[in-house]
């Protein structure tokens, strides 16, 4: 597997990172560089071996349903780089 | 007093419960060796009047009896770890101006424990890298670098802890590893760094980098500090859904023990082209002195050990690229707004906010999680990640404790390495592993290289089993005998 | 039994080309009714000022983790086990990545591979008796995002994170629907559903409920066309309109020769019309991967066991009842299920009594009354036991039909119970056979020349005899008792 120019465009746009043209090859070739190397992974022959998600032995713990968080408006817009009456303010959104 | 840096938090702790020295003596003498290591770049704020406050505060709860195991113990605090009302910013200009209206567990536990907050700690952007050069405040310098020779790398990602806590600015520092973080910045500098079973740490409130691989420890300059702090660090927390209810063994006992009668097993594969001999040598050397101590040496075999770096890689930019989706420049942070749309703006934001590196892995991650990709990446690498879980599980049956290097090198030159991401990646080769099986990890320095830096020998144990790691590494300190004296350290630590 | 091979004829839609079949299928969001989040301990009230129900987990400061809420996790099982659905006991949190200014981590906690709940299915009743088994395909936890206000600034769009992190359950049928009726009823259904067990208040003005739907068509057999995925629609109203406006659109596009395309649509309520979602217009990627803050979520036989056991009677199985053990029309018995609370209170107002009657009095009486007054059924002035009591009366003869219907008139004004009205006014049956007899005699004293015509063979002048006997009683006689003697007085 090889990423192209496009593929660098598709995922930059996937993660919301501004790429120019220029830096596309760039970032290409580093790509494929470190892909390359990961694809020693292929060796290994993983057939039927279960995939770990999570070292951890225990299950997932359950909290109790009670209101114990919240109202605490001044703390959460506390670092806002803009917000008006209570909310957090962004560029338009156009659906 | 005249030697109060080089005391030990274990001989502070002691000298201040003796009233020979008061917290407040202390924490004047950390501020004053801070500015006299400025150059170490180690810090990325200083919080001197809250340091002042807090010891304060030390002496108050010393003088009434109530001191706490970490009572007037000054302590640097990697800038990973979110504290309420100081700047936190993962070394990162997308967090630039973020200050925390919320402390982390961790540093909570250590507060509560009496530790005097110094100031936040230098690192690698969002803790990925390994020189800590990836940094938006520049990197930390490695203390042992001579007077008029190149800049050497502290390592990363927690350099600045390492070179703090080893250049006398800090007496321990928190640090976070996530495939090695801890434990290769501490043998670069000469210190120990311990990473504890995934688990054992609560994640809560540390800025995250890979959740299935982070885990906080301590950096201290001997075994028994490194017990010390990471009693204090550790604790069930409901707020992380990941953290152990599992009891800390006794560690103190631990160290104590010995290691008579261990069975210790030396992995054949933690060989690799281009090591510095003198790792192998001290490696030998390691085996010898447990050996000696009467230790049983074990030949291990650990065989997925080589694909533990392309898995990491796999694995921890994957979800990298999730846990950064929240640095958009909406809540917190830096924003660059050039009027157009939100998805204009988020770019914007993210491309202007992001170093090289974290979007280098940002864009690996997204890469490997992207339709088509997810099975030949990402599954792939968590299969492999299994096999080198139960490389480890196998082993653990046969030993109590396994013996590597920490570093395939000792400290190297800044910048040196910059060229190929994938040159500074080999630096974690035998660190990551513990961080894909989520065991205990411990690097305990032990000698020197023929240039004169510290070198580091790896303990591994098996998952909550910190008693094995604390029982080895002091047997190894003992032996080792190692003379932290660095270069650029505060005068009062030489 | 899945429909989604077979071809129902009733509901072929006719284009100018010939005949189409539609095929329908639903993605519900249900929010969970919990007192807070799922991954936060922050409140899921409805109508709090901006903002202020939201943790530093659900702003997604950094370094924040999620923790389970043990509530919306029981309520999903109990919403399976009420679907006849299997329950996965082991089932994992998956992260889908996306950008959006509502979406506070930039990935909502969903289950993507292993959901909580496996296949199920619900039974609709159509209008013309028909019902349907519709496919449940699965159903699974996930967080709803924020709110984003675009009308409160000319260049700003306004978040509000009070919904972030509160809990949903998606319900995703099979393509099994035909039509928007059936649509209709699916949604009703499924509501229904959600009440009687208490998972989901229901409430979809407040958008505690609402579809997304996969509109295609197809030549009647063929292969499923492509299908259109219409979002976030909270009335039945809303939902019928797109799927019809869908499949008009889609019908003329195809005959005229066109292409459908595989998109998001949005429903302007203001025209009942769909069109595409702008900015948009690549594909996404969602990248979906375990979350790694999380673990797989594990549950016991026994805890299914239990909620199992406690779950309440559904809909279905009350009809079934309702049909059989008190012999209601399913007509009857469909009216006084939909509603979990009218259920109840016909239950209450029946207990004991005559069943049927009671079921009458009801569904005609007290919902014409309520519906002309524009009250609900937890308003009503009149309590089940005070219908019970007003049914009660009419059996045992007190009161006859049509002056049961004065008294009901007068309960549903004053909320007085029947009996006091009834002793007030005086208005209790008479069925004192001497007293009948003294008001027939005087009927037929007043009314020689009719009795003479009617004993020369004038049948029909009976019910003259009848109205005359009723109206002297001030229509306090028993009729059956004036019918009987009248007869015997006449024919004898």
């Amino acid at each position: 597997m090889s990423v192209d120019k496009s593929t660098v465009k598709k995922i930059a746009k996937l993660a919301r990172i501004a790429v120019s043209d220029e830096e596309t090859d760039t970032i290409a070739s580093e790509l494929n560089h470190i892909l390359n190397w990961i694809e020693e992974l292929n060796e290994v022959d993983t057939d039927g071996v279960a995939p770990l998600a999570s070292v951890t032995g225990h299950n997932l713990p359950l909290r109790q349903d009670a209101v114990t968080d919240g109202d605490k408006v001044d703390q959460i817009l506390a670092n806002a780089p803009e917000q008006a009456s209570g909310f957090f303010v962004v560029p338009k959104v156009v659906e | 007093m005249s030697d109060i840096l080089k005391l030990t938090a274990v001989e502070a702790r002691k000298a201040l419960d003796s009233k020979a020295i008061s917290a407040t003596e202390l924490t004047n003498a950390y501020i004053g060796a801070m500015d006299e290591t400025r150059g170490l770049n180690a810090y990325v704020a200083e919080t001197q009047s809250k340091a002042l406050e807090m010891a304060a505060a030390s002496d108050k709860r010393l003088a009434e009896g109530k001191a706490g195991p970490l009572e007037g113990i000054p302590v640097g605090v990697k800038d990973l770890f979110c504290t309420k009302g100081v700047e936190t910013t993962a070394c990162s200009n997308i967090l630039k101006g973020f200050t925390p209206t919320y402390e982390s567990f961790v540093t909570n536990q250590l507060w509560d424990a009496g530790g005097v907050m110094l100031g936040k700690i230098n690192c690698d952007e969002f803790a990925m890298g390994s020189a800590n050069e990836t940094s938006a405040f520049g990197p930390a310098i490695n203390p042992w670098s001579s007077e008029d020779g190149p800049d050497l790398a502290a390592g990363g990602s927690s350099g600045g802890s390492a070179a703090s806590v080893s250049s006398g600015s800090s007496l321990i520092a928190t640090g976070t590893d996530t495939g090695g973080s801890i434990r290769q910045p501490a043998a670069l500098c000469g210190i120990v760094g311990m990473k504890p079973t995934y688990g054992r740490c609560s994640r809560w409130g540390i800025v995250a980098f890979a959740s299935s691989l982070d885990q906080a420890g301590p950096f201290t300059r001997d075994v028994a500090d490194s017990a010390l702090m990471l009693e204090a660090m550790a604790g069930h927390d409901k707020m992380d859904s990941t953290s152990a209810d599992v009891a800390m063994p006794d560690l103190q006992a631990a160290m104590q023990a010995g290691v008579k009668g261990l069975k210790i097993g030396i992995p054949s594969e933690y060989v690799m082209d281009g090591m510095d001999p003198a790792i192998l040598k001290l490696w030998e050397q390691g085996q010898s002195w447990l050996k000696d101590a009467g230790a049983e040496l074990v030949e291990i075999s650990l065989p997925h050990t080589k694909y533990a770096l392309p898995c990491y890689y796999i694995i921890a930019p994957a979800e990298a690229s999730s846990n950064l989706a929240r640095y958009d420049g909406v809540r917190y942070g830096s924003r660059v707004d050039e009027g157009g749309s939100l998805d204009e703006m988020y770019a914007a934001t993210r491309s202007a906010g992001f170093g090289d590196e974290v979007k280098r892995r940002i864009m690996i991650g997204t890469y490997a999680l992207s339709a088509g990709y997810y099975d030949a990446y990402y599954l792939k690498a968590q299969q492999v990640r299994q096999l080198i879980k139960t490389d480890f599980d196998n082993a653990f049956t046969q030993v109590d404790a396994i013996l590597t290097p920490a570093t395939p090198s000792a400290a190297f030159e800044l910048g040196v390495k910059q060229d190929d991401p994938v040159t500074m990646y080999l630096n974690d080769v035998f660190t990551v592993p513990a961080n894909l099986a989520g065991i205990p990890g411990i690097s305990v320095p032990a000698g020197l290289s023929e240039a004169g830096l510290p070198l580091g020998l790896q303990v591994l144990a098996g998952s909550f089993r910190e008693d094995r790691i604390y029982q080895v590494a002091k047997t190894l300190e003992e032996a080792a005998a190692f003379q932290l004296n660095p270069v650029r350290a505060a005068g009062g630590l030489r | 039994m899945s429909t989604q091979d077979m071809t129902d004829n009733t509901n072929l839609v006719q284009g100018e080309t010939g005949l189409w079949e539609v095929v329908i299928g639903m993605e519900v969001h249900a929010q969970v009714l919990s007192e807070a989040k799922l991954f936060s301990g922050s409140s899921t009230r409805f109508g709090a000022e901006p903002n202020q129900n939201v943790s530093l987990v659900d702003a997604a400061m950094p370094g924040m983790l999620p923790v389970i809420n043990a509530e919306c996790v029981r309520q999903a099982v109990k919403t399976g086990l009420g679907l006849k659905a299997e329950i996965n006991l082991t089932s994992v949190f998956d992260r889908k990545n996306y950008f959006y200014a509502d979406l506070p981590q930039g990935y909502q906690i969903s289950q993507f591979k292993q959901p909580i709940v496996g296949e199920g299915s619900i039974t609709i009743s159509l209008k013309d008796g028909s019902t349907h088994e519709i496919g449940i395909e699965r159903l699974h936890l996930e967080q709803d995002a924020g709110k984003s206000m675009h009308d409160q600034h000319p260049s700003k769009s306004y978040i509000d994170l009070n919904r972030s992190g509160v809990a949903l359950m998606e319900i995703v049928s099979r393509p099994d629907l035909r039509s928007a009726e059936q649509a209709g009823a699916y949604i009703k259904k499924l509501r229904s559903i959600l009440r009687y067990l208490g998972t989901c208040d229901g409430n979809m003005e407040e958008g505690s409920l609402r579809a997304d739907v996969n509109v295609s068509v197809r030549r009647p057999g063929e292969e499923l066309g492509t299908r259109t995925e219409t979002k976030n629609l909270n009335s039945v109203r809303f939902i019928t309109q797109a799927i019809n406006y869908e499949v008009q659109r889609q019908i003329e596009i195809i005959e005229e020769g066109g292409t459908i395309d595989q998109e998001t649509r949005l429903f302007d309520t203001s025209t009942g019309t769909t069109r595409t979602m702008r900015g948009k217009e690549d594909a996404h990627d969602y990248r979906y991967f375990p979350d790694p803050d999380l673990l797989p979520l594990v549950l016991s036989e026994e805890v299914v066991s239990e909620i199992e056991a406690a779950l309440p009677e559904l809909p279905d199985e009350i009809r079934a009842r309702m049909t059989g053990e008190y012999g209601l029309s399913d007509y009857d018995a469909a009216v006084l299920t939909e509603e979990k609370e009218t259920a109840a209170f016909y239950e209450a107002a029946s207990a004991g009594r005559d069943r049927k009657l009671t079921a009458n009095w009801m569904s005609v009486e007290l919902f014409g009354a309520l519906n002309k007054a524009s009250l609900d059924l937890d308003s009503s002035p009149i309590s089940p036991d005070q219908l019970g009591a007003l049914v009660d009366l009419i059996s045992d003869g007190t009161i006859s039909g049509r002056i049961a219907k004065d008294v009901f008139a007068d309960m549903f004004e004053t909320g007085k119970a029947a009996a006091d009205i009834i002793e007030e006014k005086g208005l209790k049956q008479v069925s004192d056979s001497g007293a009948i007899e003294t008001l027939i005699d005087s009927v037929m004293q007043a009314n020689e020349d009719k009795v003479a015509e009617y004993r020369g063979g004038k049948d029909k002048l009976f019910g003259f005899f009848v109205g005359q006997v009723m109206k002297q009683s001030g229509g306090q006689a028993n009729p059956a008792m004036v019918n009987q003697i009248l007869r015997q007085k006449l024919d004898g």
